[in-house]
């Protein structure tokens, strides 16, 4: 899997002919021993964090699958029945929607630590465009596993959101009816959605592998973004330098958890889900969860015709338009310096990237009117701005700050004026 | 299966009121912030107001309001208003009264109830009325919407055994709204039938008595549309109605608390289990965490 030499001595009788056969202990062998950057800061561990998070959402999800009923008469009292009578329901149920929270909190930081280093660069590309297909995949998982409660909130959400497929031209009508199983969201919608959130963790899980052995190949990116030049000097093995810092961030990534799913565990959610769907009342405000805020912004921060596009198929393109063009992002960037370390002016422009999600993240979860729509058209604008603009024309137009020779000289010697100029929403060491 | 369709089905329909009422959109009061047994993360239920917003409850909101996430059994419950450790004097020692089906006051409540349920169908093929027990989820004041409707001038009261977590703030805008009934500002028509109230969340501005409006029909400059909005619930608390064996104050305020107290409990019964799982986890996380950090420590010392 990757692409440093083994060290591993099979030594007794069984484990050489295994490793004949199957060699599965080198294979976690070389993965444990893998050479890592020892540079790598606390923003590095959210893979780690990540990892856990989709096997603790697997868990606890099969676990609910055995006393949930994917029925339009009978999901919503199912899972009241897992929150009253199933032993430790209550804890399966909670740790599963606040763990879905979690999951997206942490890809949000995974995300924007690789824009900030650079580690969708060359030679990295298939590592980033892989972890786009992870989020694409993490955010239909999550849409459809917000229907299963079958809320208020389950049911119109899921309407509003299948019927924006009905915008894409010729085949929209068509696509939308195969997602409903019917003429509206109905029964066949809950079947086909429970099939589905079933089914696409372990997809996540097998993209998780292929993204894993992408960056084995070309090793982990590191803060300063300089390739490793000597082994011996720049890195350290996975085991234990990485579990054990990965770990402790685990476990405060779990603290973070626990006090949400002990203490608050509707605090993310919405009251509306707490009343059964019924299609024939709307509720006052349709709003879908956090995670999804900032794109809701920008699908419905399009509220003009663009020639033949409407407004309606000109939101719905620049919401995908915002994850598409994050696989293209490699591309885009045109500047040769990976980490925004010493990139003084990108890193300016990277954090009003980072304040325009979250701006349009607090206007999603706004009524789309007003003031609020004027500023989520400017927020749009900014990000895509960031990608199309600003980053192509800004790796040929600044100049860089001097590098360290070396991972090694980097640790060794203080780093350039980054502590001084940084301001608190860039990653700091 | 028969029984969770029929929840399923009128848990359904019977918020599509309250629902309609929101979707109006209006301005309704903030609502009053009560100091609740229960608040905060080592917040338990006060078992004393839980026995009497159970009696609350029976004596006046079970009339059109069903619980049906509820059955009596959960009453007896660990953490429950009615759960036993050990059985009261004369009760042979063959009973488990830590058990919710074998709790006697449980059983008494459960077998004395205002209504009894349909069971059945027995040897003849007909379905038969019996007096329930413990197992027996807590019979609703109707057995569909459509009675329901026709008892209450079109409206349809909601389940309530999810009402703390289906609004926001949920037991703060319960007991507000049950303690909270004015009389109807002066520049309002209330149609008979309804009723006004500050927290309820309405659209008054089409109730406005027509010398406030103008020839659009919109509110004359300097008249202030109200606060809240009319529901077709009369004011159901008055001081003094039920009568309270321990001592506590028979008042409007203290009956709307423990009702609330009672409806919180009822959507959320594994709280305290909640509350106390999760001290005991994160002594164990913030224990693991120091650990793991010591050993990072240790581990890294060696490496620059």
């Amino acid at each position: 899997m990757s692409g440093h030499p083994s060290t591993y001595n099979p030594s007794t009788g069984l484990e050489k002919w295994l490793d004949k056969r199957l060699p599965i202990i080198r294979f976690g062998a070389d993965f444990m021993d893998f050479p890592t950057p020892k540079n790598l800061n606390y923003w590095w561990t959210f893979g780690g964090i990540l990892t856990v998070c989709l096997v603790l959402q697997i868990i606890t999800g099969v676990v609910l699958g055995m006393h949930y009923t994917p029925h339009v008469d009978y999901a919503f009292a199912s899972v009241e029945h897992i929150m009253r009578d199933v032993n430790y329901g209550w804890l399966m149920r909670y740790l599963h929607s606040n763990g879905a929270s979690m999951f997206f909190l942490a890809v949000y930081i995974h995300m924007f630590r690789g824009l900030y280093y650079g580690s969708y660069k060359a030679p990295r590309e298939m590592s980033w465009i892989l972890g786009v297909i992870i989020f694409l995949l993490m955010m239909a998982t999550a849409f459809m596993g917000y229907v299963l409660p079958w809320g208020q909130m389950s049911y119109w959400g899921a309407t509003v959101i299948t019927n924006l497929f009905s915008a894409i031209p010729f085949v929209g009508e068509s696509i939308r009816t195969l997602l409903w199983g019917g003429f509206s969201v109905d029964n066949p919608t809950l079947n086909r959605f429970f099939s589905l959130h079933y089914l696409l963790p372990f997809a996540i899980f097998g993209v998780v592998a292929l993204h894993i052995w992408a960056f084995h190949t070309s090793g982990n990116n590191n803060p300063t973004g300089v390739d490793v030049k000597d082994v011996k000097k720049d890195t350290l093995p996975f085991h234990p330098y990485f579990t054990v810092k990965d770990g402790f961030a685990i476990v405060l990534f779990f603290i973070l958890l626990a006090a949400f799913v002990f203490y608050n565990p509707n605090a993310l959610g919405h009251a509306d889900n707490y009343i059964e769907a019924n299609p024939l009342v709307t509720p006052a405000s349709i709003v879908p969860e956090w995670y999804f805020l900032p794109f809701y912004a920008i699908l419905r921060a399009i509220t003009f015709d663009l020639g033949p596009i409407t407004a309606k198929l000109g939101g719905v393109i620049a919401m995908f338009g915002s994850i598409m063009v994050l696989f293209v992002l490699p591309w885009l960037d045109t500047s040769k310096v990976r980490s925004m370390r010493y990139r003084p002016v990108a890193r300016l422009w990277f954090v009003l990237f980072v304040v325009a999600c979250l701006a349009l993240g607090w206007l999603g979860g706004k009524p789309a009117e007003g003031i609020y729509v004027m500023w989520a058209q400017i927020f749009t604008a900014y990000y895509f701005a960031f990608f199309l603009i600003i980053l192509p024309l800004l790796g040929l137009m600044e100049t860089p700050k001097p590098m360290p020779r070396s991972i090694a000289e980097a640790v060794t010697k203080p780093k350039p004026s980054e502590a001084t100029t940084a301001s608190n929403a860039v990653p700091a060491e | 299966m028969k029984h969770a369709r029929l929840i399923a089905l009128s848990v359904c329909t019977s918020f599509a009121a309250i629902g309609a009422a929101d979707a109006a959109g209006g301005e309704a009061k903030d609502v009053k912030h009560h100091h609740w047994h229960f608040a905060g993360p080592l917040g338990t239920f006060d078992n004393d107001a839980l026995q009497r917003g159970f009696q609350v409850y029976e004596t006046v909101c079970s009339s059109c309001h069903g619980v049906e996430l509820l059955s009596f059994r959960n009453l007896g419950q660990k953490g429950g208003p009615f759960h036993l450790d050990g059985c009261p004097a004369g009760i042979p020692d063959s009973v488990d009264c830590s058990n919710p089906n074998e709790n006697p006051v449980v059983k008494a409540i459960a077998a004395n109830y205002k209504f009894q349920v349909t069971d059945g169908p027995d040897e003849y093929g007909e379905m038969f009325q019996r007096a329930a027990l413990p197992s027996d989820r807590i019979p609703s004041p109707y057995p569909n919407e459509q009675i329901a409707r026709l008892a209450n001038n079109n409206a349809l009261p909601p389940d309530l055994s999810l009402i703390t977590k289906a609004r926001h703030h949920g037991p703060d805008y319960v007991y507000s709204l049950l303690a909270g009934y004015e009389d109807a500002p002066s520049t309002i028509e209330v149609s008979p039938g309804l009723n006004y109230n500050p927290y309820f969340h309405g659209d008054l501005s089409q109730n406005l008595k027509p010398e406030y409006l103008d020839e659009h029909g919109h509110a004359r400059e300097g008249v202030d549309v109200p606060l809240g909005g009319l529901l077709a619930m009369a004011p159901p608390l008055s001081d003094g109605m039920i009568e309270y064996t321990d001592g506590s104050p028979q008042t409007v305020e203290q009956y709307a608390a423990d009702v609330t107290e009672f409806l919180m409990w009822a959507a959320e019964p594994k709280m305290e289990a909640r509350k106390s799982l999760g001290f005991v986890t994160l002594v164990y996380l913030f224990i693991l965490a120091g650990l793991l950090y010591w050993s990072y420590r240790k581990i890294w010392s060696d490496a620059h």
